[in-house]
């Protein structure tokens, strides 16, 4: 019977070997940023981030083990009550949280300290594969159906926006990808990165050449369209969007100076010419592209990084865990990391593919676009081509609430995949 | 259908994948610009400057050494300046100085130290240090200055300081950087590359406030500084600073060789300055005054001032006239059949006579046989190859071409032969009536003071030399530099030296320098009267010592001074007398020397003098022969 199996038998184990790998070479990496040739401290050393970050890995295995061995139905079931626990984490932390690095985020228990925000993901990723889990709802035609996932997603949104956490609310597009899988028609995750597109090039370029080019371009469609494909209806709709692209390039100005806080626009602005701000918000961007791109092709040696080491980049071992790789291991080193990353989310996408139930599709689906929206941004902002963004690359940052909450989440899905062959299919 | 969008999923995630790693290939593999040694904040290459090496007199006592001194350099961007009044008291400058300094410090950069102060004594650091605990954004930096036992040898050890832009530009290998110091002149430019040791580099790590963090891979990629060579000199710093204190308030050269060595013990060129004050933070103040001098004190006068040699010439002459066979040692001539004019003195029956008398129409004679020794019976063309004969037998004396001595500018001097005079007569239009005057040392000769102490050398040695030089080891004291073991011979036999030695001994002993003399030891040496165009003759006088077992061979020039009897025989043999016996026994001639005072008497370039008006249109005469060498109608 299959059912006596052990978990080890049918957990996909590529999936935990790539995870025991980041583990690993992410402590490394925390131990290199946060090593200091003046005073030698142990790997183990609970009072440096590498010793603190092993103790998260160790505490992270014996949460692994409880995940496996709870019943997998319990997270479907449990979904909304997982997903209110952290709506009122939430609003608890803005009351009780303490102040660190000018967000209240975080709850402090004795020397360690928690950040509800992290656990956000996991709740929503289980509430909306709960609400999706019901066959009737289709993303493909119905508009209603969207109202609970926009309710789901807006209300962990906007209480961490008002705990000053940006970057983790950011992490909640990553649900897209979820979305536009199961059913979201194609258009709207185009528009969203035509809108970005338009943004970026507003900024870049003077805006009435923008807007002869868009004139240009859909003079051109409306004359082209007929001949390539027979069909006559595309000229309003082309007017229409073309007026509306218009539109936004001169509104990117007003979404600038009234809708983006100072920071944010800075960090947009740093993203188009780092040299703007040197010493500024560009000192981050440039510094760690210095650090990367001095470490060559085989890097300078492990401990042997001095950009990371001497405070030139900061956060090091958290957010810019990266630029140590970078420096120390060299092209070598962050190919690695890339293909690593690269493998496990595709791996959970074939993973997602394979379920039976729609929950967990859809479920593995969410642990897949939120890893892989970490890595695109925390990766993106360390070379250069995304904006600084604070949030940390999974399983590689320093830090026990993310290295749980990823944990928690990737491996919930290991367990509903270990269990498919007792699924019903319901979808 | 919605299954394959999985495609489209996984697309998009590798083609991230795919964007990040081509970046960062491109910023980790392509763009150097992010190389360690160009762009990485962290690692400071840090150059340590080694100490210049040190000057030893031949004694083994320093002559040039370094002195540590302290440069104060400021951080703009850190400096807290409260009291700027008292700062300025302390640091002994001006108000405006303070702020134009301040200003050229924020311009180079508000983050980075640069200069404010450069070497201030360590007296002045003493007292300043104290105080500049008050100002923040001030910090001391150690660097080292040239410093000089004595206030001599100034032009023969020269100076060094900051590289110049053209310097900069023109070095080869690109080593010096700018604000380096470098040798350049005398000895220090010469020397350059033993002197200045190895530089060394230091790569240290240092954090975001520019706080050192230690070395950078444990040192393994510095290199240590390595000291300059410490350099030998044949220099006898008691006897050189005798002849200085000879040759204040007079313009000349006194050189003195060591004839068995070739080492240079004295070398004075005067009027000189003290080395300290080009080796000061007054550098460019000191140097402007130098060179506006009009007597030239920059000017290395033994290895770059051109005079005729004037009688001391004869000497050569006599030898080769002796060597070629054209005179035995008794030959005599008389004055008759002469055009030049002679003083008045006993009969010159011997080339030992005539040595002591410098007697002209003797020397006429001499070179008169030695340029028609050969049998063509034409005058032009026998001149023609005697001057080339005879003009090859000078050459080996060092007349008319560079020694070699270790310091640069060497003059070469001018020695006449057949194409000389063919580009102002044409060929077979001179002879020797167009040239005698070179048989007593004027004419188109030119020579230096220090190819004249090295042909007092040559005597000194009966027929050879080494190339005179005055540093000879470099790092360790016995060595010597292989070229100047090597014997250069003059061509003349010793026993030729005799009849000539024997001369000069009577020269002294009771001719043209017998006012002169010196107790106890035996000169030998002869007086020379350079004639100047405009004002008084210089006096010339060469001379070894003493004649059995010659230990300096010394040639004292001075400049308008008159005849060589009255000024160069005397300084000649009280330095000679000084470096023999350490005492001066003359102590009246002693006392007449140092307050001579011949450099009123100097006629400066563009001063007027009361001359024919005629006179003064004439070129110098290495361009051509000058009026009063102009021959005067004479038979051959």
């Amino acid at each position: 019977m299959p059912e006596n199996k052990p978990i080890t038998k049918n957990v996909d184990w590529m999936v935990v070997l790539i995870y025991i790998a980041c583990l690993l070479i992410g402590w490394v990496n925390i131990y290199a940023a946060v090593y200091n040739p003046e005073v030698r401290t142990s790997m183990f050393d609970l009072s440096n981030n590498a010793g603190k970050q092993l103790m998260w890995i160790g505490t992270a295995a014996l949460l692994i083990i409880c995940i496996l061995v709870i019943d997998y139905k319990f997270y479907e079931t449990f979904s909304f009550i997982i997903y209110a626990v952290v709506i009122v984490l939430l609003i608890l932390v803005l009351f009780a949280g303490s102040n660190i690095n000018g967000s209240r985020s975080w709850i402090k228990i004795g020397a360690f300290s928690l950040q509800p925000a992290e656990f956000s993901k996991l709740a929503v990723s289980l509430a909306i594969s709960k609400y999706l889990s019901d066959p009737a709802i289709s993303l493909s035609r119905k508009l209603k159906d969207y109202y609970p996932i926009m309710g789901i997603i807006a209300l962990p949104a906007f209480l961490i926006l008002l705990s000053n956490e940006t970057g983790s609310m950011l992490v909640f597009a990553s649900f897209a990808i979820v979305l536009y899988r199961e059913g979201m028609p194609g258009f709207i995750p185009a528009i969203g990165m035509v809108m970005a597109a338009l943004l970026i090039i507003t900024l870049l370029f003077v805006k009435w050449y923008i807007a002869a080019a868009i004139i240009v371009i859909a003079g051109l469609v409306i004359w082209l369209m007929p001949v390539m494909t027979r069909r006559r209806g595309g000229l309003w709709a082309t007017i229409v969007i073309s007026l509306v692209m218009i539109g936004i390039v001169f509104g990117v100005d007003f979404f600038m100076n009234n809708v983006l806080q100072k920071h944010q626009r800075g960090r947009i602005m740093v993203l188009l010419d780092p040299d703007s701000d040197p010493r500024g918000i560009g000192w981050n961007v440039i510094q760690s592209k210095i650090a990367i791109g001095s470490g060559g092709f085989t890097g300078k040696g492990f401990l042997q990084g001095t950009q990371t080491k001497f405070d030139f980049v900061p956060e090091q071992s958290t957010d810019f865990i990266f630029c140590t790789v970078g420096e120390e291991h060299g092209f070598v080193g962050t190919a690695v990391v890339v293909f690593l990353f690269v493998c496990l989310i595709s791996r959970l996408v074939v993973l997602a593919e394979r379920q039976r139930s729609r929950f967990a599709r859809v479920y593995g689906y969410c642990v897949a676009g939120i890893i892989f929206f970490h890595f695109m941004v925390n990766v993106g902002m360390t070379i250069g081509l995304m904006p600084v963004i604070g949030i940390p690359l999974p399983f590689f940052s320093y830090g026990g609430s993310s290295l749980w909450s990823f944990s928690i989440l990737l491996f919930i899905f290991l367990k509903i995949d270990a269990q498919r062959p007792f699924t019903l299919s319901r979808g | 259908m919605l299954e394959n969008r999985r495609f489209v999923i996984i697309g998009f995630f590798s083609l991230v994948g795919l964007i990040y790693l081509l970046r960062l290939f491109y910023l980790q593999v392509l763009d150097e610009s992010y190389s360690i040694e160009s762009s990485s904040n962290s690692i400071k290459r840090v150059i340590e400057i080694p100490f210049r090496g040190q000057i030893y007199d031949r004694y083994g006592k320093l002559i040039v050494y370094n002195t540590p001194v302290y440069d104060l350099l400021v951080t703009p961007n850190k400096a807290r300046v409260e009291d700027t009044l008292r700062l300025c008291q302390v640091l002994g400058i001006e108000r405006r100085d303070f702020d134009s300094l301040m200003a050229a410090a924020s311009a180079y950069s508000r983050n980075k130290p640069s200069l404010f102060l450069r070497q201030l004594s360590k007296e002045d650091f003493a007292s300043i240090q104290d105080v500049m605990v008050d100002y923040s954004g001030f910090e001391f930096a150690k660097s080292s200055l040239r410093t000089y036992t004595a206030p001599t040898l100034a032009n023969t050890l020269g100076y060094v300081s900051e590289i110049t832009r053209s310097q900069l530009e023109k070095q080869e290998e690109p080593y010096y950087r700018q604000s380096d110091y470098i040798g350049q002149s005398g000895i220090e430019k010469i020397y350059e590359n033993e002197l200045r040791g190895k530089r060394g580099t230091k790569f240290v790590m240092q954090n975001v406030s520019g706080v050192y963090k230690g070395p950078w891979k444990n040192g393994e990629l510095d290199t240590m500084a390595v000291a300059g060579e410490n350099l030998y000199t044949g220099i006898d710093l008691e006897v050189q600073q005798y002849a200085d204190s000879l040759m204040v308030n007079k313009v000349g050269s006194v050189v003195a060789i060591d004839p068995k060595t070739g080492q240079i013990i004295t070398m004075v060129s005067a009027p000189t300055y003290d080395p300290n004050i080009l080796a000061s933070r007054y550098f460019s103040k000191n140097f402007a005054a130098l060179a506006r001098n009009p007597y030239k004190p920059l000017f290395n006068r033994p290895v770059m001032a051109s005079y005729r040699p004037g009688s001391t010439f004869k000497l050569i002459q006599a030898l080769i006239g002796l060597q070629e066979g054209v005179i035995t040692p008794g030959s005599g001539f008389t004055h008759a059949n002469c055009p030049m004019g002679c003083h008045n003195h006993p009969a010159t029956g011997t080339v030992a006579l005539g040595v002591m008398h410098s007697c002209n129409p003797y020397f006429y004679n001499v070179f008169r046989r030695l340029i028609y020794k050969n049998n063509i019976s034409n005058t032009f063309r026998a001149s023609a190859v005697g001057l080339d004969a005879w003009h090859d037998a000078i050459s080996k004396f060092g007349i008319g071409q560079r020694l070699g001595i270790d310091l640069p500018s060497e003059y070469k001097g001018n020695l006449p032969d057949k194409k000389y005079y063919d580009r102002f007569y044409g060929e077979y239009r001179w002879k020797f009536s167009n040239i005698y005057s070179l048989s007593i040392g004027e004419g188109e000769l030119l020579i230096t003071p220090l190819k004249m102490a090295n042909v007092a050398a040559i005597i000194a040695n009966r027929g050879y030399f080494y190339t005179p030089h005055v540093i000879h080891g470099i790092g360790d004291k016995k060595f010597v530099k292989p070229e100047y073991l090597v014997r250069h011979d003059s061509g003349v036999d010793p026993h030729n030296f005799d009849p000539v030695i024997e001369g000069m001994i009577g020269a002294v002993e009771g001719g043209t320098a017998r006012r002169s003399r010196v107790e106890g030891i035996t000169i030998a040496g002869k007086t020379g009267t350079s004639q100047n165009k405009r004002g008084d003759d210089s006096s010339i006088f060469i001379a070894f010592a003493p004649v059995d077992d010659p230990k300096i061979a010394i040639a004292v020039f001075v400049e308008y001074a008159g005849a060589g009897g009255s000024a160069a025989a005397p300084i000649a043999n009280l330095v000679i007398e000084k470096y023999l016996t350490r005492k001066i026994t003359n102590k009246a001639l002693e006392e007449r020397m140092f307050k001579a005072d011949f450099m009123s008497k100097v006629v400066l370039p563009g001063q007027k003098k009361p001359v024919p008006a005629d006179t003064t249109k004439k070129k110098p005469a290495p361009e051509k022969p000058s009026a009063q060498n102009k021959p005067v109608a004479v038979n051959p």
